[in-house]
């Protein structure tokens, strides 16, 4: 073949290249990664009374340095109030116990799902993703229903003697622990049982023949060697949960302030949109972390056995 | 193997029940006379004539198909192309920070997102006077961004676990790489990009913060309608709105499932006749 006959082909193949690269790519730094440097830039203004609802992104009437770099008000603001220390701590606290009950709950049930005979097991799988694919507001919204002072938990209580008044159970951190365990199980019950698939069993009945109860197989063969499901199973509940609006809207008392309700509230209802965006860079900042380790596993986990 | 133990049993159906019952219970209520939910008070069909003689609901659910429509089609296009880019163009600058931008939608607290978005579309108004209002086109943008990266990691997985043999065999054979990856690799990944278009689909009809963000006067999807009328206790209209859902779901499921199930015996009945 010529080498003009070549050139051309070649150039159509750099083309499509280039498209299936740049395509998504600009579309999530456009919409995804841009729209956090302006979150970043607006929580360095003031909060007017006007459309919209902070001063300018530049002003030029400043000098050159002011430009830029705008106030520290809002994270001035953040560290002075409680409100906002509360809210980072009562979230990070709320994630936390969430995401360890739904490991505590997940773990057995992925276990038990890949240890299943192989007839039923694409079934069991398919119970635990079904109620995902409805929707995810219904949902907290049954548990409104099942946790009301009428509601069905309490009229089994009461049916059974073992209380004779109604508890209160919505409007707690209860009713919130539930919501978020109910909702994010499927996220921590799938990569589990990814990973619980693909052990090697002849491990478990070597230890197993070298005379290690069945505990101590589980403790020191199964667990160790599920880690990577056990770590991104945490993160994909622990991560989202952090920043939940809807559950503690929805199911938390009035004074269960979540971070992600507090910067709801800070820009529909107070419509401070600076010291939202402040809200947001910070709790950004605290979630880089987890999300890079969340990245590495994502990346370890989707390259899979080549 | 022995068998299970009693623990794992009970917890698995501890696990299911807890799954399950407060579905159950939504669906049995959505039946009940009674205004106040906990009381039956008799079998009813009132709260669906109540949903279906509702013009706002019913508005906004078709809002919320067409930005679902809209919204998961374009996710799957940008979605496979990011598959695509990140198993089959090897190395290419900045992959780093493409393959965070692909994982973080997947985490990223909704709140965040919706406020981001919304900044930038506000202060890109003020800047090059677009969009000059936000609503339907804001809310499929939004959704775009987020869906894309749940299509791009289904699509992904596959294209990384299926047998490369046959693209190679159409590159030695002087296949250009888009002839290829159209004759070839689309028909392989086609199942990936089904689910993939599902699952955006799903997550576009079903998001409530990041549409409230981006949303604004007068286009109100379903989810905002919903907990407008849900946030001040229960309302039994939503439960008959749940129930539909429920059941709509449940028999795609069971469609989706047969169809697999003939395709593969389809499949398995074929290789024993050619092999």
């Amino acid at each position: 073949m010529s080498s003009k006959l070549k050139s051309k082909p070649e150039f159509a193949d750099r083309t499509w290249r280039y498209f299936v690269i740049s395509v998504p790519y600009v579309w999530l730094l456009v919409f995804f990664f841009i729209p956090f440097l302006f979150v970043f830039k607006i929580s360095f203004s003031d909060p007017i009374i006007a459309q919209p609802p902070f001063t300018p992104l530049f002003d030029w009437s400043k000098d050159s340095f002011d430009v830029f770099l705008g106030t520290l008000d809002n994270y001035r603001f953040l560290t002075e109030d409680n409100l906002y220390w509360l809210s980072y701590l009562k979230s990070a606290r709320v994630a936390a116990i969430s995401t360890l009950l739904c490991l505590l709950l997940g773990y057995p049930m992925a276990y038990g799902i890949a240890r299943a005979e192989s007839t039923i097991r694409n079934l069991l799988l398919l119970l635990v993703i079904l109620p995902f694919w409805t929707s995810f507001l219904l949902r907290v919204y049954a548990w409104m229903g099942m946790l009301s002072t009428h509601g069905v938990i309490n009229n089994v209580l009461m049916w059974i003697g073992l209380i004779d008044q109604p508890l209160k159970l919505l409007y707690t951190d209860f009713a919130v622990y539930m919501g978020i365990v109910y909702t994010y199980l499927p996220f921590m019950i799938l990569p589990l049982y990814a990973n619980l698939e693909r052990l090697d069993l002849s491990l478990h009945e070597a230890a197993a023949d070298l005379g290690a109860r069945p505990f101590q197989v589980f403790r020191d063969v199964t667990i160790p060697m599920s880690l990577p499901g056990i770590i991104a199973g945490c993160l994909l509940v622990f991560i989202p949960a952090l920043g939940e609006y809807v559950i503690p809207a929805l199911l938390g008392g009035v004074d269960s302030l979540m971070i992600g309700r507090t910067l709801y509230n800070e820009f529909f209802l107070n419509r401070d949109w600076p010291l939202a965006s402040a809200v947001a860079t910070v709790l950004l900042f605290i979630l880089v972390i987890p999300m890079m380790i969340f990245q590495k596993y994502q990346v370890t986990t989707s390259d899979g056995p080549e | 193997m022995k068998k299970h133990s009693v623990f794992l049993l009970s917890v698995m159906a501890f696990g299911y029940a807890f799954l399950y019952l407060p579905i159950v219970m939504l669906i049995v209520y959505s039946f009940n006379d009674s205004r106040i939910s906990s009381v039956w008070n008799g079998f009813s069909l009132r709260w669906y004539e109540a949903l279906f003689n509702s013009e706002q609901i019913i508005d906004a659910g078709l809002l919320s198909l067409r930005i679902a429509a809209i919204s998961a089609t374009l996710a799957t296009i940008f979605g496979t192309l990011a598959g695509l880019a990140l198993t089959h163009m090897g190395s290419f600058r900045g992959r780093l920070l493409f393959t965070g931008l692909i994982a973080a939608p997947l985490v990223m607290p909704e709140v965040i997102t919706g406020l981001s978005l919304l900044l930038v579309f506000v202060s890109s108004e003020q800047l090059i006077g677009w969009p000059e209002n936000r609503g339907t086109v804001t809310i499929i943008i939004a959704h775009i961004t987020f869906s894309m990266a749940f299509v791009a990691v289904v699509v992904q997985s596959r294209l990384s676990s299926m047998d490369k043999s046959l693209e190679e065999a159409a590159m030695d054979l002087g296949g250009r790489p888009f002839r290829v990856a159209y004759d070839i690799t689309l028909p392989l990944i086609a199942p990936a990009m089904l689910s993939g278009w599902l699952l955006a689909f799903t997550l576009s009809i079903d998001d409530l913060v990041i549409a409230s963000f981006v949303s604004g006067p007068g286009s109100s999807t379903l989810p905002m309608v919903v907990y407008s009328k849900v946030r001040l206790g229960v309302t039994p209209d939503i439960n008959a709105l749940a129930t539909i859902i429920i059941c709509v779901v449940g028999l795609g499921v069971v469609v989706a499932g047969v169809i697999m199930r003939r395709q593969e015996k389809l499949r398995l009945s074929e290789a024993r006749m050619s092999g």
